[in-house]
């Protein structure tokens, strides 16, 4: 690995090494961070099983017959803070131990803790009635904290589950970095293979190949036991032998240089390219219809990416956007639309909505441009929330159907060559697919582009970006702009596609939704962008579309609202963080890095700093 | 004396005239919606009155009074609402987003303890201590959500660029709602029937006695917040701290603690604003606390974000724009339905507010590193 250690070396700004000292003591503990763990994870526990989250979601298999999604959901936590229990914050110059039985027995109390939190609330569920103002816990889920069995039995066995688990995960410290990385590629391998179930299967019959979708999943749901015990035997290997290649060719990729990258990018966009247009075929309708809602919010989220990720504007009544594209394309191709009906073919339309939508960004864009960062995002909120009020209002129900909106939307027509429907979701995937290239295309240019480098100069400080002599009023309305356009043709085939649209279908969360997507993937990535949207839409769902998962659609929001904070806490880049928003954000901690390397006086940190992580890259 | 031509540094760009455009615009549909109504309120059939709206019905003013004062009551809750997103903006410079979702907590609280109340018969037989009861109740459920909310998202996040904790507080307001809809379900929820002097309106200025009960809770609570803020030891912590927090610390404050303090009594403010919600409505549901969480913020900013009795005032003149405006605005202009425009009218107060005058009515008072 000689070779790949120097390649890193010079690509990855390094860290300096961390000491290490020997185990703790296996039976001292801070007991108070042991409690506070325990108690979050105890109430966390109380509430997963009182939002009935584990009942609905028992009825989805994981791995036939053992493990179900339901107790998946309660098994997850006590592993995880007994993983938690054992971190250590790594400081500069301090030596960390290195792990042993301490973290194993920590872990244990955490979870003992944790699945203490399920025997309690056992109990108090036998004996209260909960049921006057918690209405939506299900008494199913005695039974199956119960396993069958009475109250005391649950309560001891969610001890001993607790602990277990708990255990487990603090032992996973104990792994090295070999055997760890097998451990979570099984669990990963084994839990994608449930998720993506529908997905395999579904491609699986699309190309003939039954008898391995058979083989894999049992016929009412989940993974075969024995197939799951297949599957992550094999992944373990093959993390196992693997290790390190992938980086090292993620690695080898970044280092090159000129026309032998534009040529790996161009092959790689090719593969990307060619998976996509040839995917489909094989799938169902369902795939189709999830590939094609999947790239709607790919739309969406390349589009306030622009505002959020480069521009740094928060825009929280995107959906503005997306209801004005609805609606134009709407009112410009349906003939049942109040008032007007040109009935435009839909890519005249297209060309119509688009100026429009435009227009309305700068409308909207206009009087907010000035205001302070948080106002204007509240700003932004109302004016989201205005434009919908407007659509729903008898005042203009003349032009937009009221509550009733506009139906009987016709298909969308491609020069005469095709119709693109709701009823063929293939083709609607086809026509977001050719729209999503033109966004990536629009997004990567620009981001290259003098506009975009103006986005982020202003993005990170707009007054030195004013005095650099960049006009940040403009600037900021081209980034509105550019992402209402993008906003209205993610619209414009939503209404070709449901074929009605309602003022129901632009609530807020809309935009919330949107946000986290692009808050998950990472702001001003375009590939992140593409990720989170994939990952979010396609596993949880859209605001009203179903994902892989539908026994989640419940509970998706919930979720979203607490990826939310915790992406804001623990990762604020996002899944895949782009690289100079990282460098932004985390400014403070290697200019702190390089001083103590002792590269920095302590006058101009900031400036020696990025040179020499420009050094390091070099 | 400065030249004149220094005194406007950036150029007027077309941004500018269209602002211009867009504030005369306002105040044209504003003067003139209101000269219509004057117009018609004197004789329905004079021509300028048919001009703008040919079936315009005016108002009595029996309509009118019962308009200010239900846009009162419900400002005064507003101004409530309000107090916790000027406080917690004065000292950390950041709109706590989720405020408006503790007032949700609070309503929904106060439902639940009125029900369990009524259950045990309190309810009808001691009303006024069962009303203590309850508010007692969600100012404690209030506070303390409150305070989990600032140690858990926003703690970690202080001295982030604004707009991270702003972001992080999207979120928190997103799970508290959806919390409550998974926990207690997705359908509205009824307080116990109150009792019929609470209903019916009195011959003391024709006001109902809920509308009445609200009011004074909001004055009493609002009279509580200034004596704390004002006159204790601890508010003048939180004084300091929102001059400057650094300072202060240099001075011996414990500015964490001060901060925790902020948190607990904008809660505590907003867990009052529930129960007279509930009150005033009788009905809550996990929604709730968004739209009166919007108009509140809007409500803070008219009165200058970190000003208390600009919190009140701008919740009394958000309150009753947003009563009387479209019906003394819009509709002699001839806009048809436009009770459904409510809250477009209470945005539309505070894009206009932020557009005519960002810092107010009192001007505002922001964190040390904030002012420019």
């Amino acid at each position: 690995m000689t070779g790949s250690a120097s390649v890193a070396g010079s690509a990855v700004p390094t860290r300096p090494e961390a000491l290490s000292a020997p185990p703790r003591p296996a039976f001292s503990h801070d007991w108070r961070r042991i409690a506070r763990i325990g108690a979050i994870a105890a109430l966390g526990q109380m509430f997963i099983a009182l939002s009935n989250m584990p009942v609905r979601l028992d009825e989805r298999l994981v791995v036939k017959p053992v493990l179900s999604l339901g107790y998946l959901v309660l098994l997850f936590l006590p592993v995880a803070v007994g993983y938690r229990h054992g971190h250590q914050t790594v400081r500069e110059g301090v030596p960390v131990s290195r792990p042993g039985l301490h973290e194993v027995v920590g872990g244990f109390s955490c979870g003992l803790l944790a699945g203490g939190g399920l025997s309690v609330l056992a109990v108090l569920l036998a004996h209260f009635d909960l049921r006057e103002p918690l209405v939506n816990w299900s008494p199913i889920l005695l039974d199956l904290l119960a396993f069958g069995n009475n109250t005391w039995f649950a309560a001891v066995i969610w001890l001993v589950i607790g602990a277990g688990l708990g255990a487990a995960g603090g032992a996973v410290r104990l792994l090295g970095p070999v055997s760890r990385r097998a451990v979570v590629t099984m669990a990963l391998a084994v839990a994608g293979a449930a998720v993506l179930e529908s997905l395999v299967v579904d491609l699986a019959e699309g190309m003939g190949l039954e008898a391995l979708a058979d083989r894999l999943y049992a016929r009412r749901g989940g993974v075969n036991w024995n197939s799951a015990l297949g599957l992550a035997g094999v992944c373990g290997v093959l993390a196992v032998i693997g290790r390190g290649r992938l980086r090292h060719a993620r690695l080898r990729h970044a280092e090159l240089q000129g026309t032998k990258r534009t040529r790996a990018n161009a092959a790689l966009i090719a593969l990307t390219a060619a998976a996509l247009i040839v995917l489909p075929l094989f799938a169902g309708k369902l795939t189709n219809e999830l590939l094609a809602n999947v790239g709607l919010f790919v739309l969406l989220a390349l589009g306030l990416n622009v505002v959020v990720g480069l521009a740094g504007i928060l825009d929280l009544g995107y959906v503005a956007f997306f209801a004005v594209g609805s609606y134009c394309a709407a009112v410009l191709t349906a003939a049942t639309s109040p008032r007007i009906t040109p009935e435009m073919p839909w890519l005249v339309a297209l060309v119509v909505v688009v100026v429009i939508t435009g227009l309305v960004g700068l409308f909207i864009g206009a009087p907010v441009i000035r205001m302070r960062g948080d106002y204007l995002a509240i700003v932004t909120l109302g004016f989201g929330e205005i434009i919908r009020l407007l659509f729903l209002s008898d005042w203009l129900s003349g032009w937009f159907g009221g509550a009733q909106g506009i139906t009987k939307i016709p298909a969308a027509g491609i020069f005469g060559l095709t119709e693109v429907s709701g009823t063929d979701p293939r083709r609607v995937f086809y026509l977001v697919l050719v729209f999503c290239a033109l966004a990536v295309y629009v997004s990567w240019r620009l981001e290259r582009s003098r506009l975009g480098r103006a986005w982020m100069a202003v993005r990170e400080d707009e007054t030195v970006a004013e005095a650099m002599g960049i006009n940040t009023v403009n600037v900021k309305l081209m980034a509105f702009v550019v992402g209402a356009v993008l906003g209205s043709f993610s619209g414009a085939i939503f209404a070709a596609k449901v074929g009605s649209v309602f003022p129901a279908s632009f609530l807020i969360l809309v935009s919330i939704v949107i946000l986290v997507v692009v808050i998950f993937g990472g702001m001003g990535n375009i590939v992140g962008v593409i990720a989170g949207a994939a990952v979010l839409i396609g596993v949880l769902g859209g605001p009203k579309q179903p994902g892989l998962l539908v026994e989640f659609s419940e509970f998706k929001l919930l979720i979203y609202g607490a990826l939310l904070i915790w992406m804001m806490l623990a990762r604020p880049a996002g899944l895949i963080p782009s690289v100079r928003r990282t460098r932004e954000l985390h400014q403070h901690e290697m200019a702190q890095d390089a001083w103590l390397q002792g590269q920095v006086d302590d006058e101009d940190e900031g400036k020696e700093a990025r040179s020499s992580t420009a050094a390091a890259r070099r | 004396m400065i030249p004149r031509t220094l005194r406007r540094q950036t150029p007027r760009t077309g941004v500018d005239w269209f602002l211009t455009v867009l504030r005369v615009a306002a105040l044209t549909v504003v003067a003139l919606g209101l000269l219509a109504f004057i117009a018609q309120e004197i004789d329905r059939d004079n021509p300028f009155a048919r001009w703008a709206n040919p079936d315009a019905t005016g108002l009595t003013g029996e309509q009118f009074w019962g308009l200010i004062v239900s846009g009162v009551s419900q400002g005064a809750m507003y101004g409530l609402i309000a107090l916790g997103y000027s406080m917690v903006y004065g000292v950390l410079g950041f709109i706590n987003f989720a405020h408006g979702e503790v007032f949700m907590v609070g309503a929904m609280t106060g439902m639940i303890a009125s029900n369990k109340l009524a259950d045990a018969g309190m309810w009808e037989s001691n009303f006024v201590g069962s009303l203590v009861l309850i508010v007692v109740v969600s100012v404690i459920v209030c506070s303390l959500t409150a305070v989990i909310m600032e140690r858990v998202a926003y703690r970690p996040l202080r001295g982030q660029p604004r707009l991270i904790p702003l972001i992080t507080s999207i979120g928190v307001s997103f799970f508290i709602q959806n919390a409550s809809i998974v926990l207690l379900g997705p359908a509205a929820k009824a307080y116990p029937d109150v009792p019929d002097w609470v209903k019916t309106k009195h011959t003391f200025l024709q006001i109902e006695g809920s509308k009445i009960l609200v009011i004074l809770v909001a004055a009493a609570s609002m009279a509580c917040l200034w004596y704390v803020v004002e006159r204790t030891k601890s508010g003048r912590a939180m004084r300091a701290v929102a001059e400057d927090a650094e300072i202060a610390e240099l001075m011996g404050i414990d500015v964490n603690r001060t901060i925790v303090k902020v948190f607990a009594l904008g809660g505590a403010m907003a867990g009052m604003a529930g129960i007279l919600w509930g009150i005033l409505f009788r009905s809550v549901i996990h929604s709730t606390g968004f739209l009166p969480g919007i108009k509140a913020f809007s409500a803070a900013v008219v009165g200058g974000i970190g000003h208390l009795g600009g919190a009140m005032t701008g919740g009394l003149t958000i309150g009753v724009a947003e009563s009387v405006g479209p019906l003394v605005i819009l509709e002699p202009l001839g806009v048809s339905g436009v009770s459904q425009l409510r809250d477009a009218v209470a945005f539309a107060v505070l894009i206009g507010v932020l557009l005519l005058r960002p810092s107010g009515i009192f001007g505002e008072r922001l964190p040390a590193e904030d002012r420019t």
